[in-house]
């Protein structure tokens, strides 16, 4: 029997999340894989974003569309997605994994009894079952995971894994549908939203950085590295434990929670290039990583490495710099 | 208030990793263990919210022997006691049935509120928590920078991380699971007095039965995931690298950067 797919949207005042246009490229594989139709399940979405989804190729848009649903809770998303899943029973149900989808989806599973595959990278046919793609241990490994079991999979998709510009487009819009909805609780009384940081360093602009990791060891460790930024002229930012840890202020974090940057040069030092600061760093031109582990998936979106001990390697740098000046 | 707290133990994240014989997960022989990073931030969370507020906190942990080193640290930290879900017929389950073994072992005492981390440093499910409050019906919220438990202990106010640094702020209904991201407080460390102390507090074993489960609702057994097998990512043509010694690479590298990247 031909597959159901639904795609999960993401959208905020009226726009669609760029990780949405992503999950229909997903979706549009994965049917074409399984042999299957996809959907997408637009919440609290108004009719110019329904069009908009449904000019991609799809069997349908579904519209969840409630006063309950404007402002996001978990409690309000599970429950319109949750008897919708139950009524219906798609096979596969897939997410972008924002930060938000990792917030209701879990208990979304839980609830509807779906297995779960989060921060999927990529899937493949074997045989007649998929096989999953995810990042373990903070992507130094990936496992390969399948199934058990009957009923609806749900799968959350890793931002930048699966490419935009594979969405196919429709010839003829898709069928915008409204959704029968359940009882809506809002379980969280929203309060507001307001910046993190002090928000006083803009790395946005910034022409070179140098990107501090946990590898650097302490805040007793950065003077070499200070070093290094003001002879290259360049920023410091750093990953989120150095932030954690109180080594450097909040405003220099770069990743999914930090800034996002591109620079022209990228200095990683002692970073392992966790994804969640891969997304905030990989627009930069130049990417060089100095680690000790030569396996750290840092490498892998670096044009230049240096392998060793950053402890020796920074001072070499500054003296070679201070050597060609 | 009385507080559980979920930890995982998990490898350190300096060790060096290599894939175990079976090809299914790490060889787990040479590496060191530590309490997971976001965890260890829920446990500060809840020492310091019975400080304030009086009460207890209990932590939980599923996983084999080893699991003890990482319960003791928390009781030396100031935990009360431990619940450790140590019988093999737990091991090796995906975040459903994890949290279906914690939801049974936590809900056969009372509690206020339950922590955990946001995410595993292993698995990385970011999910045992929600799931563990679904169980529990009870409100749940991941990646929560900061908790403020109001006057009367009914509610509290929750600070959570969105993407590109930005929080958003919301009151929940108490009891609640928070999963806690890292960052959100200082982690203490242990005192010798604390150390001593751990010694003698206690840590039940319940096994699956005890807390009226059957065996094959949780590890394993009762996993929808399997994992296929576990490899180093292929990192495509990656970086040129420079060898040789610190003073002759650094050279090279910058002569590249100046001369073929011309960045500088
Ligand atoms: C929801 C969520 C949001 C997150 N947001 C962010 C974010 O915005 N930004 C971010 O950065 N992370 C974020 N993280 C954390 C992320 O998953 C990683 O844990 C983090 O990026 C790792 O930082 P790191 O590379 O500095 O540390 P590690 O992963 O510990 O890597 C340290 C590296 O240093 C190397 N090293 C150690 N000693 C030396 C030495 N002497 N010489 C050379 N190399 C050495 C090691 O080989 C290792 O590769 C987030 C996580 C979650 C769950
Ligand atoms: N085996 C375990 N024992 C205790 N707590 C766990 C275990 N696995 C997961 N948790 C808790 O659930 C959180 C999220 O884990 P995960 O869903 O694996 O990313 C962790 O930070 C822990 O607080």
């Amino acid at each position: 029997m031909a597959k159901s797919i639904w795609i999960v949207m993401q959208q905020r005042e009226g726009k669609l999340h760029r990780m949405s246009r992503e999950a229909i490229a997903a979706g549009q594989q994965l049917a074409a894989m399984v042999g299957g139709t996809a959907s997408a399940v637009l919440i609290a979405g108004d009719d110019a974003l329904a069009a908009e989804v449904a000019a991609y190729e799809l069997e349908a848009v579904k519209v969840a569309a409630s006063p309950a649903l404007v402002d996001y809770t978990p409690g309000a998303f599970v429950g319109a997605l949750g008897s919708a899943i139950a009524a219906e029973r798609p096979d596969y149900v897939l997410f972008p994994h924002t930060y938000q989808s990792v917030d209701f989806v879990p208990r979304l599973s839980q609830e509807v009894g779906a297995a779960l595959v989060p921060e999927t990278i990529s899937f493949e046919m074997v045989g007649d079952e998929v096989i999953w793609k995810r990042p373990i241990l903070g992507g130094k490994l990936q496992s390969r995971v399948r199934v058990k079991g009957e009923g609806t999979v749900f799968a959350t998709l890793q931002s930048g894994a699966f490419p935009v510009d594979s969405a196919a487009a429709a010839t003829t819009p898709a069928a915008v549908q409204a959704m029968a909805l359940g009882d809506l609780v809002a379980d969280r009384e929203i309060l507001g939203v307001e910046q993190a940081g002090d928000d006083e360093v803009d790395l946005t602009k910034a022409d070179i950085i140098v990107g501090v990791g946990r590898g650097v060891g302490g805040p007793d460790k950065l003077g070499p590295l200070e070093e290094l930024a003001e002879r290259l002229g360049a920023d410091i930012g750093a990953s989120r434990p150095v932030i954690d840890n109180g080594w450097l202020p909040r405003d220099r974090q770069i990743g999914s929670s930090g800034q996002t940057v591109a620079p022209k040069l990228y200095l990683a030092v002692g970073i392992s290039g966790a994804i969640q600061h891969q997304v905030g760093m990989k627009g930069s031109s130049c990417v060089v990583a100095i680690n000790k582990d030569k396996s750290a998936p840092i490498f892998g979106i670096s044009q230049y490495g240096l392998v060793g001990d950053l402890h020796e390697l920074v001072p070499a740098l500054n003296a070679a710099l201070a050597e060609s000046e | 208030m009385r507080i559980a707290v979920c930890i995982k133990q998990v490898p350190d994240a300096e060790g060096r990793l290599q894939v175990a014989a079976d090809g299914k997960w790490i060889d787990e022989d040479e590496i060191k263990f530590v309490i997971n990073e976001s965890d260890q931030y829920a446990l500060e969370e809840a020492l310091t919210l019975t400080e304030a507020h009086g009460g207890e906190v209990v932590v939980f942990s599923l996983g084999p022997d080893r699991v003890q080193d990482a319960l003791r640290k928390a009781l030396a930290l100031g935990a009360k006691r431990a619940v450790h879900l140590a019988d093999s017929a737990f091991h090796g389950g995906d975040a459903h049935a994890t949290a279906r073994a914690l939801a049974a072992a936590i809900r056969s005492e009372e509690f206020d509120l339950v922590l955990t981390g946001a995410q595993s440093d292993d698995a990385g499910y970011g999910a045992t928590g929600s799931m563990l409050a679904g169980l529990l019906g009870w409100p749940h919220a991941w990646l929560v920078m900061g908790l403020e438990v109001d006057e009367g202990g009914g509610s509290a106010k929750v600070t959570r991380e969105m993407e590109s640094g930005m929080n958003e702020f919301f009151r929940l209904q108490l009891p609640a699971v928070i999963e806690v991201q890292a960052g959100l407080n200082h982690p203490r460390y242990a005192s010798l007095k604390g150390i001593m102390q751990a010694k003698r507090k206690p840590v039940d074993r319940p096994t699956p039965a005890d807390l009226g489960l059957v065996a094959d609702e949780v590890g394993m057994a009762g996993s929808r995931l399997e994992i296929v097998d576990v490899a180093f990512p292929d990192s495509g043509v990656g970086a040129q690298i420079f060898e040789g010694d610190p003073a002759t690479a650094a050279k090279a590298l910058i002569e590249k950067l100046r001369n073929e990247a011309r960045v500088l």
